[in-house]
């Protein structure tokens, strides 16, 4: 219970309306009431309030993955030049629910060989993690629920439990369709998680802070033209590591099935579902608070709205991706992270080094030039990666063993 | 390379974005406060001062408004069109079917026909639920009497309600689809909304008589 | 080092996703390299063959329309033609352009619907499926105005077919004639030049020339293979040989030269709808003296047409009697299938879906 908590404007208020007026930490913040707890039970206060805002996000995190699944079947809807849905609610707006309603009251399976303890922790260990998420990510100028002065390591750590439930569901399903997916989803995390990393560095560098208040703090030009070779690293990678298109090789329907989760029923079904959603939200929003300078915008809007907008955008973006390309198979997606994003990111590294040692505290003006400096190297990087890399025709291998193939098994299934 | 052909699938999936959905919607179509307004035939803010109950169930896009299909005349649905007055029996269509779904009982009373009368239909069962729509029992009626019908709507929760019997098919909305009947597509006839046409109005002739019946039956087939 | 790997062997199907109807699959893994394949069919065999046996011959074409139902059209030519020549049946001038119009249709959809699952395999999300389905729709309001139905047509009749296009039919077809070459192009636009398509199916799948001609495979596979093998052009029925059109071929004989001959095989149909709108001339439909229960004489006759999957052939042995004694289909998908196994071993299991995809076969016409 540090006095940090009351920087941030939405604990403020309603810790110091609970707590007696007498308390050390609300005098001079503002009009506050008298407060309803008398003097030395400001520990409750602060129980209830951060109950209350906990609350508050976490609900607010479960409405925004409902209205996200409107927003994204209309939207990929409109991009098949269909109608998606418009039945239920205006708009269609109340599809999610009708669906949840539905998932609620579907038979919940569990198949007789699985390992159920396992099985059944893996859709509650989806959604926690996202959840955690935010925590630490500022939604406005003065609205946050925790500000970690190691957040972006956080977001890391906590972000990459979610490949846990991956292969814990497949693990547990005893399914091979479901290992699959999950070997798939180990692979996929492995890749990924090194360039984006090392993609954040380069804002660390400039920023010279890990807390995500603080690089908001510092994003006087958005980091995307800073560090856009940074962006675009992060940008793939978030999306391979929720596994959206074109990486959701973990649940590709038209091989897998579904992936880790085939064996999954009714709401446990639901809870990967909007896992997954959740954490395309949360992807987003680390995305606009890293390198769209968060809630930054021009005066005639409230912080939060802007925030929203550029939330949206991504998302946006993130969904015609989804609505355009084809899946990528395994041997290219880790072979694209390892030999194309992994040395475009240690390059960006290098390169950022260099420039905040010339400039350790950049002002606007170091940061534009840094901007067109790391942008003529993200051109020319990517271009030279692109003739050694090339598209290739793909290679048959040849089957360890022997020439002569394995014949199948003619009695009893697999 | 350097994923311009990825930009370029954008572009396409952007264009489509702009296009008008193809999603045909059905039994009724969302429309907002535009639509709404047009089908009752009047303008936007003519029908907001008028009903504005149902102009803020257009704008918040909750508004219906029933849809009519567009059909083909040909269309060949799930019903079937039988003029009583022309059918003679004979049971040809039975005969034909390529499922066998048709089950037709003339006379079991042994009646004493005479020479142009029709034999008496007791039973004339149409099994829909194996029924395949394929038309044969309409192309070998000789008389004309069975036409294909345009209705689609006919699903039903059990096998067995979906057999057509002789007093359906007697009671049914006379809506002929033109399939083998092509006399129908004259005037542009409408299966689906069009008018209930008179059995004389649609068929190849009137009730037949004895010579052209002839014409039809023996003349024309042993040419 | 070299790690000790077990193979694992998986049912893909008969209820998987993308196996495009009741197919199954047996697929011996490596990781996820497949060290086997063995396609298991008859999932969906009806006897369509037996059926033939006890259906008069214009009854069979309504059975016609079951076996590949995303082209009932060319099947009910193949059978008609059959019949013709079993029968000595000279059909009508206006009753064949009217077969060779609906087709050729028959055959752009048929393609949109290959290209379109084909994508979906490709893990598209549906986006390439909805964009050739829609136009697919077009086709099929063109066939509901045509013959009353949108799958199964049993539109046509040994002489001709039943019964002549209406007037609004024509106006239409123009109207689709004039549109598609702009879909296609999108199509084009959208997927020939797409990376990821690019290095998902390019060189992957490969089966050289020979061995489709051993195995008899046929339509765009082969020429895939860039083997010059068309019956429109090698034999020409109904009247193929006073239309103008080129033959596509490709050299690579992989997933994409599949894919890209199929683009231009629409393009081509589209130009025979053309050259047949031209040259069609008022008639009678269908011969009046052709009976309703066509009786041909004791013998045998085989009739093959390109059907959008390949060769598909009636083999129709008569006695006499008002229905077929004996009838077999050389169904093209059926023995493309056969090539499965050479296609997919060696292969990854994403690609596997793929290359399934790109061969285009219905189990309808598989199991018959």
């Amino acid at each position: 219970m540090t006095d940090a908590f009351l920087e941030n404007a939405f604990f403020r208020n309603i810790y110091c309306n609970l707590a007696s007026s007498a308390s050390p930490r609300c005098a001079g913040g503002g009009p506050f009431g008298d407060g309803m707890f008398p003097a030395g039970m400001e520990w409750l206060a602060f129980l209830i309030t951060a109950f209350v805002i906990i609350f508050l996000v976490v609900n607010a995190a479960l409405l925004a993955v409902n209205i996200y699944i409107w927003g994204e079947r209309r939207l990929v809807a409109r991009l098949q030049a269909r109608l998606g849905p418009n039945r239920w609610g205006p708009y269609g707006l109340l599809t999610p629910i009708a669906d949840l309603i539905k998932i609620l009251t579907k038979e919940d399976i569990v198949p007789a060989a699985a390992d159920r303890l396992v099985f059944n922790l893996a859709p509650v260990l989806i959604v926690v993690p996202v959840l955690l998420v935010f925590a630490v990510i500022p939604f406005a100028s003065s609205t946050w629920v925790a500000d970690l002065n190691v957040g972006v390591l956080y977001i890391i750590a906590v972000l990459s439990v979610g490949s846990y439930s991956a292969v814990m569901a497949g693990w547990g399903s005893q399914n091979r369709y479901a290992m699959l997916g999950a070997f798939r989803a180990v692979a996929l995390l492995v890749s990924y998680e090194l360039p984006m990393v090392l993609a954040l560095i380069g804002v660390l560098m400039i920023t010279g802070s890990m807390s995500l208040v603080d690089v908001v703090h510092d994003q006087n030009v958005p980091f995307a033209l800073v560090q856009p070779l940074g962006f675009l690293i992060f940008l793939i990678g978030s999306v391979a590591e929720i596994q959206r298109p074109p990486f959701d090789l973990a649940e590709a329907e038209s091989e897998l099935i579904g992936g880790y989760h085939t064996d999954y029923s009714g709401i446990k079904w639901g809870l990967f579902q909007a896992g997954e959603f959740m954490a395309t939200i949360a992807s987003a929003a680390i995305i606009t608070t890293l390198f769209l300078s968060g809630w930054r915008g021009w005066g005639f809007l409230p912080s939060h709205i802007w925030f929203l907008i550029k939330l949206v955008a991504v998302l946006f973006a993130m969904t015609w991706l989804r609505g355009t390309l084809p899946r990528l198979r395994i041997d290219q997606v880790t072979a694209f992270a390892w030999k194309g994003l992994l040395p475009l990111a240690a390059l960006n590294l290098v390169v950022s080094g260099v420039l905040s040692f010339i400039w350790p505290a950049p002002g606007v003006a170091e940061l534009w030039v840094m901007a067109i400096v790391n942008l003529a190297v993200a051109a020319v990087s990517i271009f030279t990666l692109g003739l050694l890399l090339g598209p290739r025709p793909g290679e048959r291998t040849t089957p360890a063993g022997s020439a002569v193939f394995m014949p199948a098994k003619r009695e009893g299934t697999a | 390379m350097y994923g311009f052909g990825l930009l370029k699938g954008f572009s396409v999936t952007a264009l489509n974005m702009a296009r008008t959905p193809f999603t045909v919607q059905y039994p009724d179509r969302r429309v907002g406060l535009f639509g709404l307004a047009q089908a009752s035939g009047m303008n936007p803010l003519q029908f907001a001062m008028k009903r504005p109950g149902d102009a803020v169930r257009a704008i918040l896009g909750m508004a219906k408004i029933k849809v009519e299909l567009p059909q083909a005349p040909r269309f060949r649905g799930q019903d079937f069109i039988w003029y009583v007055e022309r059918c003679t029996g004979c049971a040809s269509c039975a005969k034909l079917c390529p499922l066998g779904i048709i089950r037709i009982v003339t006379d079991p009373a042994g009646r004493e026909t005479q020479e142009g009368e029709v034999y008496d239909v007791e039973v004339f069962d149409i099994d829909l639920a194996r029924c395949m729509a394929c038309g044969i029992c309409v192309e070998v009626c000789p008389y004309d009497a069975l036409h294909m019908g345009s209705g689609f709507e006919r699903s039903k929760y059990a096998f067995k309600n979906l057999l057509i019997t002789v007093d359906e098919l007697k009671q049914m909305p006379k809506r002929p689809s033109t399939w083998f009947r092509p006399q129908l597509e004259a005037k542009g006839y409408d299966p689906h909304t069009g008018n209930e046409a008179d059995w004389r109005l649609v068929g190849r002739h009137e009730m037949p008589n004895l010579t052209q019946l002839k014409k039809s039956w023996v003349d024309d087939r042993t040419k | 080092m070299t790690l000790r790997t077990e193979p694992v062997t998986i049912n893909i199907g008969p209820h998987h996703p993308s196996t495009h109807g009741v197919f199954r699959l047996r697929v011996t893994f490596d990781g996820e390299v497949i060290v086997d394949a063995e396609p298991v069919f008859g999932y969906l065999h009806r006897g369509t063959e037996k059926l033939a046996e006890e259906r008069t011959y214009v009854q069979f074409v309504t059975l016609t329309d079951r076996m590949d139902y995303v082209a009932s059209m060319t099947n009910n030519q193949g059978w008609v033609l059959a019949v013709e020549k079993l029968a000595g049946i000279t059909p009508s001038p206006r009753g064949v352009w009217l077969r060779m119009i609906s087709a050729e249709l028959q055959r752009i959809a048929s393609h949109l619907v290959a290209i379109g699952f084909f994508l979906q395999d490709l893990g598209a999300f549906a986006t390439p499926l909805m964009y050739t389905m829609r136009e697919r729709e077009r086709i099929l309001d063109l066939f509901e105005i045509l013959c009353g139905a949108r799958i199964t047509y049993s539109y046509m009749r040994p002489g001709g077919v039943f019964q002549d296009a209406p007037q609004e039919f024509w106006p239409r077809l123009d109207t689709f004639l004039k549109e598609m070459p702009h879909y296609v192009d999108e199509y084009e636009r959208l997927i020939s030049g797409n990376e990821i398509v690019l290095v998902r199916t390019k060189g992957i799948g490969k089966v050289p020339a020979d061995t489709l001609i051993n195995a008899s495979a046929s339509g765009p596979i082969l020429r895939a293979a860039g083997v010059d093998w068309d019956l429109r052009k090698k034999d020409p029925y109904e009247f193929y040989d006073r239309v103008k059109f080129d033959l596509p071929l490709a050299k690579e004989s992989d997933n994409f030269a599949r894919y890209i001959v199929r683009i231009q095989e629409m393009r081509e149909s589209l130009k025979i709808v053309t050259h047949c709108k031209e040259q069609i001339e008022p008639g009678p439909v269908r011969p009046k003296e052709v009976p309703f229960l066509v009786r041909p004489p004791r013998g045998d006759a085989y009739a093959h047409i390109e059907a959008p999957k390949g060769e598909l052939g009636y083999y129709v042995v008569s006695d006499g009697s008002i229905a077929p004694y004996r009838c077999h289909v050389r169904a093209p998908s059926f023995i493309n299938l056969t090539l499965l196994r050479d296609m997919l071993v060696g292969w990854k299991v994403a690609d596997m879906i793929v290359t399934f995809g790109s061969i285009d076969i219905n189990m309808g016409e598989v199991d018959r």
